[in-house]
């Protein structure tokens, strides 16, 4: 684990203590069994919010602590271990870092200290199609009087249904598959013309389907210039998916913990299963994994809070690793723990539902390999 | 780096780069690879002069105790050092496994007597070690070995054979695994030292499927040991011989041997290697679409295991303890190593293959070596399969599952 400063060390106690007793895996279990309108308890996100971690990354001027993108890694972590339900990622790291890297002063006073004291809940609406590709984009930002009209549709937004606001990443200029074109709309879910249903994804938290029909927004919702979106909103990403990347570290390192300790209680043939040779060697290829995989998605969130000219690069290294080793994690969680594995009273269901979907968020192992390639001109 | 020197550190600086300048023959910059090769003793006067400077002031074993010739420098006059080494070109000419192994294991477990006796010949690269652990009949099952040594009164009695001996042809010493108690498996092993010029000591190289020879096969009839050259306790060798193994396993994956420091460097490398061989297709991707997808998986791993060597130096150096990490860098970084020797040869095609002769250029001979070379580094410092036992039951907390 990186050498962490005092405040690092303490955010990651009080974190690992918080989340075994306020958010273990039956919590999740309980959204999910209730059919949580948000895909998580509201209640158990004003408590994190109260722990100040939705405003980490937020200045002090806006209500935050400005502790840094380590800072926040480390406490995601935590909370990745026992599947914490929460909008944390999406407001508290991605809807915020896009403010703070293209937001204009109106932008930030108005939304990132409600973002930071966990009273709103901000996201960022980008995908159209099922697999995340943000030069695809095609919803139309139409330039009407001293405004815009947006027209499309978002068909997966990561905790759309929470969101109060979202980041719209529409195109007013170019053509799919180009940066250039690309802007930035803040739009409140109030806005005249938005509408959002509930998509039912095997993880059970709080995506949305979200439709924009003829809505109006001022020239004051654009974020940074019109067709330059891009360059805010990918590093903005950036930092959503190292963030995540920790996140993803956790829940792995959590399957993995829980499936070491099984390894060592359940008995066949007269011995525990974990003295068996086979399962052993995979055991410490999976612990190998975990620890490259710390490597590189600490050295992102480092990268980030250091302000170096590799963030991308590290960035994608860190999700496309995580996205392997929580991949790998989470499969042979299911295949160690034998048939209860698959039922759906152990909890094992619940890490391999999570692993896809975070695997899939904000680019899957095949986008990422492939941005690194190009970064690295293979 | 320089900007933030305190006074102490940058008067080390200037002193060091000054040494340098004085003492690195020009004619060696930039030359590392090619004079510390295995195997190669050259006798260029200009390497002799700097080996022996290098010797006196103790540069090449920087942080050892200044009172057995080291350096006695602390952890960051070291690395200043290494920084201006690396400025002017220069290198380490003092190496082997006396720097690597013997000497840190010496320090630990030596008496004051055996310190002064053999530190001296480490330090300065005179004396030339090897070692004797592994044995036809015990390889991963190390503690099986069955060289036998007698108490013979006034002296020790060797009989016995040690296989995979690495450099035991050019070697002066060895510090070697014998079996002191027969009815004991661990606990009746001691750790011997002697000189392989002794009566009754003969080497014969192995030649691997490299064409090299690395390794030898070392046999032992009758040999005559005085006694003060028992290191650590009768029959305590094992511990020694676990302290060395983790040296041994830290110099491994640290540099050297290909599967190390140099692994994430050396991926542009390979892609370059790709160009060249493969080509580029119109939008500027190596050509071979399958090819480039195993690079690229290839050089995130090697990226990432690169991050990992700074993770762990990084937290070793904070005090806070051995890294976790550390238990796994010799098996992750030799897998690195091997397939990277795999893809130059494949890129190559049948330019890979070749084994001698004026059709192929140095280069590509040195591939085809090297991939062959390769096979060992899952074999050699405790196995694949061995190293993951150990953090099974190391790290995991599994039973042991013999």
């Amino acid at each position: 684990m990186a050498v962490l400063n005092e405040e690092q060390t303490m955010l990651r106690d009080a974190a690992a203590e918080w989340a075994k007793d306020k958010a273990p895996v039956s919590a999740l279990r309980k959204v999910r069994d209730s059919n949580a309108p948000l895909g998580y308890d509201p209640a158990v996100y004003s408590d994190m919010a109260a722990m100040g971690w939705a405003g980490i990354v937020v200045p002090e001027a806006y209500g935050g602590s400005e502790f840094g993108y380590l800072s926040l890694g480390v406490v995601l972590e935590e909370l990745g271990r026992t599947l914490a339900a929460s909008p944390l990622v999406s407001s508290a790291l991605g809807f915020a870092s896009v403010l703070l890297i293209g937001g204009s002063a109106a932008q930030k006073e108005a939304w990132l200290p409600m973002i930071a004291s966990g009273e709103a809940v901000g996201t960022l609406a980008i995908d159209e199609g099922p697999r995340h590709d943000p030069l695809q984009t095609a919803l139309a930002g139409t330039a009407v009087g001293n405004g815009y009209t947006l027209n499309g549709t978002k068909g997966f937004v990561i905790d759309g249904m929470a969101a109060d606001a979202f980041v719209v990443v529409a195109r007013t200029s170019g053509k799919a598959g180009e940066a250039e074109g690309i802007s930035l709309f803040l739009v409140p879910a109030d806005a005249a013309g938005f509408t959002r249903t509930k998509l039912s994804l095997a993880d059970s938290r709080g995506a949305a389907k979200v439709v924009f029909a003829d809505v109006k927004v001022g020239a004051d919702a654009l974020i940074g210039p019109a067709g330059k979106g891009y360059e805010i909103l990918e590093p903005a990403l950036d930092r959503t998916r190292a963030g995540l990347a920790a996140e993803m570290l956790g829940t792995a390192l959590g399957a993995f913990d829980m499936t070491i300790a099984y390894l060592k209680v359940r008995v066949q043939f007269g011995q525990t299963l974990g003295s068996f040779q086979a399962l052993q060697h995979r055991a410490a290829e999976m612990f190998s994994e975990l620890e490259i995989t710390r490597s590189a998605v600490e050295a992102a969130l480092q990268a980030i809070d250091a302000g170096s000219n590799d963030i991308r690069e590290l960035a994608s290294l860190a999700k496309a690793r995580a996205n392997e080793t929580l991949h790998l994690v989470s499969n042979e969680m299911i295949q160690m723990h034998g048939g209860i594995g698959v039922t759906d009273a152990h909890d094992a269901g619940f890490y391999i539902k999570r692993a896809r979907a975070v695997e899939a968020a904000y680019g899957n192992a095949a986008y990422h390999r492939e941005r690194f390639a190009r970064l690295n001109n293979i | 780096m320089s900007e933030t020197d305190s006074t102490e550190l940058a008067a080390f600086r200037a002193e060091a780069q000054g040494w340098i300048a004085a003492n690195f023959p020009a004619s060696l910059k930039g030359r590392a690879g090619i004079m510390l090769n295995l195997n190669v003793e050259t006798d260029e006067p200009d390497f002799h002069a700097w080996k022996k400077a290098m010797g006196a002031k103790g540069w090449g074993v920087p942080t050892w105790p200044k009172q057995y010739g080291g350096g006695g420098l602390s952890k960051e006059e070291a690395k200043v050092l290494s920084q201006e080494m690396m400025k002017a070109g220069a290198f380490s000419p003092i190496g082997g496994m006396g720097v690597m192994m013997f000497g840190p294991t010496l320090l630990e477990y030596g008496t004051e007597a055996q310190k002064q006796r053999f530190m001296p010949g480490i330090v300065n690269g005179t004396t030339r070690w090897c070692q004797g652990f592994s044995e036809p009949g015990a390889g991963s099952d190390l503690a099986s070995l069955s060289t036998k040594c007698e108490d013979k009164g006034d002296h020790w009695l060797v009989n016995g054979q040690k296989i995979w001996t690495s450099g035991a042809q050019h070697a002066d010493w060895i510090f070697c695994l014998v079996r002191t108690d027969p009815t004991r498996k661990h606990e009746g092993i001691s750790f011997l030292l002697f000189d392989m010029k002794s009566p009754g000591v003969e080497v014969r190289p192995i030649q691997l499927i490299s064409g090299n020879s690395p390794f030898c096969e070392t046999f032992f009839t009758d040999v005559e040991v005085p006694k003060d050259q028992l290191m650590g306790p009768l029959n305590g060798g094992w511990t020694i011989a676990k302290r060395l193994l983790q040296f041994e396993r830290n110099a491994l994956s640290n540099a050297g041997g290909g599967t190390g420091g140099g692994t994430a460097r050396m991926v542009p490398e390979v892609v370059k290697l790709a160009e060249k061989y493969v080509g580029r297709d119109a939008e500027g991707r190596i050509a071979d679409p399958d090819l480039r997808q195993r690079l690229i998986a290839h050089h995130l791993k090697a990226r990432a295991f690169g991050l990992t060597l700074a993770r762990v130096a990084t937290e070793t150096k904070s005090g806070q303890g051995p890294s976790a990490a550390t238990s796994i860098m010799k098996n992750a970084g030799s897998k690195i190593a091997q397939e990277r020797a795999e893809f130059a040869i494949e890129m190559m095609g049948n330019l890979g293959l070749g084994w001698e002769g004026d059709d192929f250029n140095a280069y590509e001979l040195g591939a085809v070596r090297g991939w062959l070379g390769s096979k060992v580094v899952t074999i050699y410092g405790g196995s694949t399969e061995i190293q993951n036992n150990i953090t099974a039951k190391r790290m995991l907390g599994l039973l042991d599952h013999q």
